[in-house]
């Protein structure tokens, strides 16, 4: 066996064993920390298969933020274990035969299909980098692609920041779509009545002359 | 030598684990949602071995959309959870039935 068989063996074994203890886990937290195990030796194994920045950014965003994310609000919430633990030797039977029975549809479907035999995947001529073939399709091709995600990104943050305000904050400024509605021309224009203002053109122009015969 | 199989081979036993979590920890929500982002992970693990293995630069991009709609998701399913929990004070999936499903 070579180092690099060696090393796929030994992280899809902590892949899988993570991805047991996500399932498993009777503490949130603990779930969650595996999911980051998890995280990390996918990455390791898609850094094996030449996807250098698909890799890094697994990282980066998901170890980095997703799941940073989800550790402070599961350690936020103050939730009752026990209860939450209650159905899972009960649906065990249930799971344990449906995902037998999907992951052997998924095999038959890997082991009979005759698409899949093993080309060498690393390209020994090229010398450019994945990020750099990555980056050329990516702002040119998938470039409308790129702005939706990024509208996406942004549809997420509004959202967020929206469902989570509390109406009775004081801070928090609401549109009244109500009274918006309702407003008619008395209550957007109001006529005010005051006195004409007179200009005294003759002593102001007699007190100009005034002052240039001075100077 | 590991072949394209040995990948497709994982990322199915990793989807199946997810699917598995999802009923067993049906209750929690978190938990849920976790095995979501599992699932996700699985499937992205496809489209990496198929866009490495066939020299085709299309499934990364695919992963990296992915990626961000996955992060965009898991956001907004916090915030729905912690208002849940403001409002229910559990997160338990037998308490949310204020829509008379």
């Amino acid at each position: 066996m070579d180092i690099v068989s060696v090393l796929f063996y030994v992280f899809a074994a902590i892949l899988l064993f993570s991805g047991f203890r996500v399932i498993t886990a009777k503490n949130p937290v603990h779930a969650a920390l595996f999911l980051v195990l998890a995280f990390v030796t996918s990455a390791c194994l898609w850094m094996m298969l030449n996807v250098e920045f698909l890799a890094l950014t697994l990282i980066l965003v998901y170890v980095g933020a997703v799941m940073v994310l989800f550790l402070f609000v599961v350690m936020m919430l103050d939730v009752d274990l026990e209860s939450l633990r209650k159905g899972f030797w009960k649906n065990m039977p249930l799971a344990l035969v449906l995902g037998v029975v999907v992951l052997l549809e998924m095999l038959l479907v890997i082991v009979k299909n005759p698409v899949v035999t093993s080309v060498a995947n690393v390209d020994p001529e090229s010398k450019i980098s994945n990020a750099n073939k990555l980056g050329w399709v990516l702002y040119t091709q998938y470039s409308y692609p790129v702005e939706l995600a990024s509208m996406i990104l942004l549809l997420g943050l509004v959202v967020a920041v929206a469902l989570t305000l509390r109406k009775t904050d004081k801070q928090a400024k609401y549109q009244n779509i109500a009274a918006q509605v309702a407003v008619d021309s008395k209550t957007r224009f109001t006529m005010v009545k005051m006195a004409a203002e007179v200009e005294e053109i003759s002593s102001a122009e007699n007190k100009q002359e005034t002052a240039g015969d001075k100077q | 030598m590991i072949g394209m199989n040995h990948y497709l081979i994982l990322s199915a036993i990793l989807f199946a684990i997810s699917v598995m979590g999802i009923f067993l920890n049906r209750k929690n929500i978190i938990v849920v949602l976790l095995s979501i982002e599992l699932m996700l992970l699985a499937v992205n693990f496809n489209f990496v071995t198929f866009s490495s293995f066939l020299h085709n630069v299309a499934g990364q991009i695919f992963v990296f959309f992915t990626l961000t709609v996955a992060a965009a998701e898991s956001a907004i399913g916090l915030a729905i959870l912690i208002i849940l929990f403001r409002n229910l004070r559990s997160i338990n999936v037998r308490d949310m039935d204020q829509l008379k499903g």
